[in-house]
């Protein structure tokens, strides 16, 4: 009999890495996360949940790209706290604002007693129930390094990570919001050829989780992220995503509601064109009563882009008045591109409201019309029409002033493809 | 009761379902049994076997070799094990293949010559197979001739007559079993059969490609609307014992007709097999209604026994402009596996699917359909209501396809869910690949419980609780019930109610 090509592949990957040294509540983690691992193996391209994106770059040993270039700061002209990972080596500020600890993974290691070892692992390994995110596993086994940011007051000043240089890191941060206490963290950056990057986030009752990411214009990358969520009671979570380009994007969402009355909005908004393959994989666990959560996901695509969208709604017994909303639309500029949805609920709970749309088609011709009959050339007229259609997306981002500036980086964007 | 009585009784039915609903005593009124002495095959299932189906049909050996050959493909095929339903593991050597009342050893030439307890039966389950009656709960307006349904009667394997066979001749329609057609229409057969569902296509449609025992045969020639609406009656009576239907439906080209399908078991405490294949063929300009009143047992209020349903429908529109629409209304079997698909090849061809999926008590339902885009401007179109009740699951999968060159098309998709307490669940699966950007692709769904103020506005008109909840229920499918034909339309009504009975409180 032939080998088992995840066996393989498997095997391949994990014996070109080395698993980091330190024993202690990480080095205890990361044997944790393998295991879990060999037990299931990478995802491979008959796997259901891989079903519209091959995992294989993901996969395979080496990176296939070059390191790309550097491209310029989103959030350039605001006031942040920069934290700059180059590669896996992390500078970190050494004032921070108060109610803030920030620190890396490395130093926390050390520690006999770390507030990071109830969440390293445990969030990713609880998302991977009942669907195995085998990518995540390797990132916990392997991770180099990544952040450990907690939260314990309201933080006004957000924090944002520039990713610069490296090859083909994996990072793995955690971020533990304490009751009532409030943070917003914001990405940029290009992390190598391919990057894993997993992001295990703890907000406590009445606590407050803000994050936005930009993946800004560079064509031939690839990317694979985790974003892995428990939410208190009372607490808010609100993620954005802007993905410009890339060859090949995955980035997955999973988002506990275990606290009542708990509010989780996720949303992305994603253009590309030619090789671009987009996939947005999200999946919201409601488990606790009177929980709102929402996805809005956008995507415009040209060229023969790519773009994916497997999102769910899992309401269990008893999570009754459940609100969850789910939308996901994509614009297909032109004949060769194609968009692949599977938008699940899964309910058992009777009292809820949820719904879920998805829509795909070509750019109104309508109102192409109407703006070129006003003198606004093609081009201009369909980058109108563009934003427009993303706007509903970029509007999840709450402070106004932040998302401001991420439409005016992607009306840039636009104008200069 | 006679079918007279049963016709007054149903008449006026929208206005008394409730009440009616009220008046019958269990909550599974076909639950009965035929005592009748029954011939089966040795139980089990091998290449033996299937002769043995292929013998007592008297088929040609192409058919045999047909059969065989599934058989060979389905011994190395695995159970799929994807939908959202449980069930424990078959035993597919513990099952009879073929059973066939003892009185129809010698093929009855006429109705006339039928075994009168097989005649009951069906009168009992309110399907005349006397040409000058009609389907009970439809009675002629006054001023209008009865209209004419035929009927194509299968009780476990073996068909046991088809009526208004003369009469549907006269328009070249072909209406027989499929084991007659087998016989007298061979190059039909051997052109159709297997050419929409192919023999391995999946595990059950395999399984049914080596032991089908009958089934319904429909051909209607070119230019053709069938004269008379045309149905297959499937009634299971043995005890351990599957069913395995094939029907195949051939609409030429600017032909018309509209295809009823029912089906019944008895209670009973182990639970039973049901693996059937519809195909359908459509050519230009032509246009098929299916429909099917899925009744079968579906299990007592604890779970035990009722009717394993896994079916494989498949409708290919290959002609331009023909059009296929199905209708389902979902109520009986412990497990539901069935997605009527449409194949929109021919260009401007239009598939359509409405359905209404009801689970009560432990039933578990794995339902939907897959429409694929090939031909340009093709069209579809997707309502699914699923209501679950008890401890019951209930799931809607679909799959939306636009295909590269499919310039044009248009898909409308609405999958609503009902949860009527809070053991139940309810979810939809969908599937949504486009690979063109001038077709354009809508799915909305929604999933919510009985709406307070309508249930409000009933109780305070005076009604109890069950029959608040069966008038909110019936709205809620309306837009389903109205697609059916008129004679199933009363039928489900009544069975969307009778489902929900004791699913309150």
């Amino acid at each position: 009999m032939a080998a088992d090509p995840k066996q393989q592949a498997t095997d391949e990957r994990l014996a070109a890495l080395t698993l980091p040294e330190g024993g202690g509540w990480l080095g205890a983690a990361r044997k944790d996360a393998l295991g879990r691992l060999q037990a299931v193996r990478l995802p491979g391209r008959r796997d259901e949940y891989w079903r519209y994106t091959n995992p294989t770059p993901l996969v395979q040993t080496a990176p296939a790209l070059d390191v790309p270039d550097q491209v310029e700061d989103p959030f350039a002209g605001l006031d942040t706290l920069v934290v700059t990972i180059d590669g896996d080596d992390i500078s970190v500020p050494d004032t921070v604002p108060d109610g803030l600890e920030i620190g890396t993974l490395r130093n926390a290691a050390g520690a006999d007693i770390h507030w990071a070892k109830d969440v390293y692992g445990r969030r990713e390994a609880a998302g991977s129930r009942p669907v195995s995110r085998p990518l995540a596993m390797l990132n916990s086994a392997f991770a180099t390094n990544g952040l450990v940011i907690r939260a314990t007051g309201q933080v006004t000043q957000p924090i944002h990570i520039r990713t610069t240089g490296g090859t083909d890191p994996i990072l793995h941060h955690v971020v533990k919001v304490e009751s009532g206490a409030s943070v917003t963290l914001l990405e940029s950056g290009v992390a190598g050829a391919r990057s894993n990057i997993v992001t295990e986030i703890e907000v406590a009752d009445t606590g407050t989780f803000h994050h936005i990411r930009v993946d800004g214009p560079v064509r031939a990358r690839h990317v694979n992220t985790h974003l892995f969520a428990r939410l208190g009671t009372e607490s808010t979570f609100k993620s954005f995503t802007l993905s410009a380009h890339g060859a090949l994007t995955r980035n997955e969402a999973v988002i506990e509601l275990t606290g009542d009355d708990a509010v989780s909005h996720i949303a992305g908004a994603a253009f590309g064109q030619g090789d671009f393959h987009h996939d947005d994989t999200v999946f919201v666990t409601h488990d606790a009563e009177n929980c709102e959560s929402r996805q809005v996901y956008k995507k415009v695509l040209r060229d023969g882009a790519v773009g994916v969208f497997q999102g769910k709604i899992l309401v269990k017994e008893g999570a009754q008045k459940t609100d969850g909303y789910q939308i996901s639309q994509s614009l297909l500029l032109d004949d060769d591109s194609v968009f692949l949805a599977k938008p699940e609920l899964e309910i058992y709970a009777d009292d809820v409201a949820c719904s879920h749309g998805s829509t795909t088609g070509a750019i109104d011709e309508t109102a192409l019309f109407y703006l070129r009959s006003r003198g606004v050339p093609e081009r201009d007229a369909t980058n109108l029409l563009v934003l427009s259609f993303l706007a509903e997306a970029v509007e999840e981002i709450e402070d106004e002033g932040l998302r401001a500036h991420v439409s005016e980086r992607l009306a840039d964007w636009l104008s200069r493809d | 009761m006679t079918v007279l009585d049963e016709m007054r009784v149903k008449e006026g039915v929208d206005a008394e379902t409730v009440e009616r609903v009220k008046s019958l005593s269990g909550t599974y009124k076909h639950g009965w049994n035929t005592e009748i002495e029954t011939d089966y095959a040795p139980k089990g299932l091998s290449e033996d076997i299937v002769r043995l189906i292929s013998e007592k049909n008297e088929e040609p050996e192409w058919m045999l070799d047909w059969r065989l050959e599934g058989y060979r493909r389905w011994v190395g095929m695995k159970e799929p094990k994807w939908a959202m339903v449980q069930y424990p593991e078959i035993d597919f050597q513990d099952q009879y293949y073929y059973a066939r009342p003892s009185s129809m050893l010698e093929k009855p030439k006429s109705l006339d010559d039928v075994d009168p307890k097989l005649l009951e039966t069906y009168k009992k389950l309110g399907i005349p197979l006397k040409e000058q009656a009609i389907l009970a709960g439809v009675e002629p307006a006054p001023g209008e001739e009865n209209r004419k349904v035929a009927v194509d009667a299968v009780f476990d394997s073996v068909s046991v007559g088809t009526t208004f066979q003369k009469e549907l001749a006269k328009a070249g329609v072909i209406f027989c079993s499929i084991s007659e057609a087998v016989r007298e229409h061979p190059e039909l057969v051997k052109k159709y059969l297997g050419s929409v569902v192919p023999q391995s296509d999946n595990y059950y449609a395999t399984l049914n490609s080596a032991v089908f025992s009958d089934g319904s045969f429909v051909y209607i020639p070119k230019g053709v609307r069938c004269p008379m609406e045309l149905s297959t009656y499937f009634r299971i009576n043995a005890e351990n014992t599957g069913q395995f239907e094939r029907t195949l439906i051939i609409a030429e080209e600017e032909s018309y007709v509209s295809y009823l399908e029912g089906c019944t078991a008895p209670q009973r405490d182990v639970a039973q097999l049901h693996a059937a294949v519809v195909e359908i063929v459509v050519l230009d300009d032509a246009e098929v209604k299916y429909s099917t009143v899925q009744n079968w047992y579906p299990g007592d209020e604890n779970g035990r026994g009722g009717i394993y349903n896994f079916v494989t429908k498949r409708a290919d529109c290959r002609g331009d402009r023909s059009k296929v629409m199905w209708t389902q209304v979902e109520t009986g079997s412990a497990v539901t596996w069935k997605y009527p698909s449409c194949i929109l090849r021919g260009d401007e061809s239009q598939g359509e699917f409405y359905s209404i999926a009801i689970a009560n008590n432990f039933q578990q339902a794995d339902t939907g359909t897959k429409m694929i885009h090939l031909g340009k401007n093709t069209r579809s179109r997707i309502v699914s209501k699923g209501i679950s009740a008890g401890k019951a699951q209930n799931t809607y999968r679909g799959l939306v396809s636009m295909h590269p060159k499919a310039k044009n098309s248009r898909n409308y998709t609405q999958c609503d869910s009902l949860l009527i307490g809070s053991e139940c669940g309810a979810h939809t699966v969908p599937y949504i690949e486009v690979r063109n950007n001038s077709s354009r692709v809508e799915h909305e769904a929604t999933t919510s419980k009985v709406d307070d103020d309508q249930m409000f506005y009933c109780r305070s008109r005076g009604m109890d609780e069950e029959e608040a909840v069966a008038l909110v229920v019936n709205g809620f499918c309306k837009e389903v019930l109205q697609a059916l034909p008129m004679e199933f339309a009363m039928e489900a009504q009544q069975l969307v109610a009778i489902s929900l009975e004791g699913s309150v409180g």
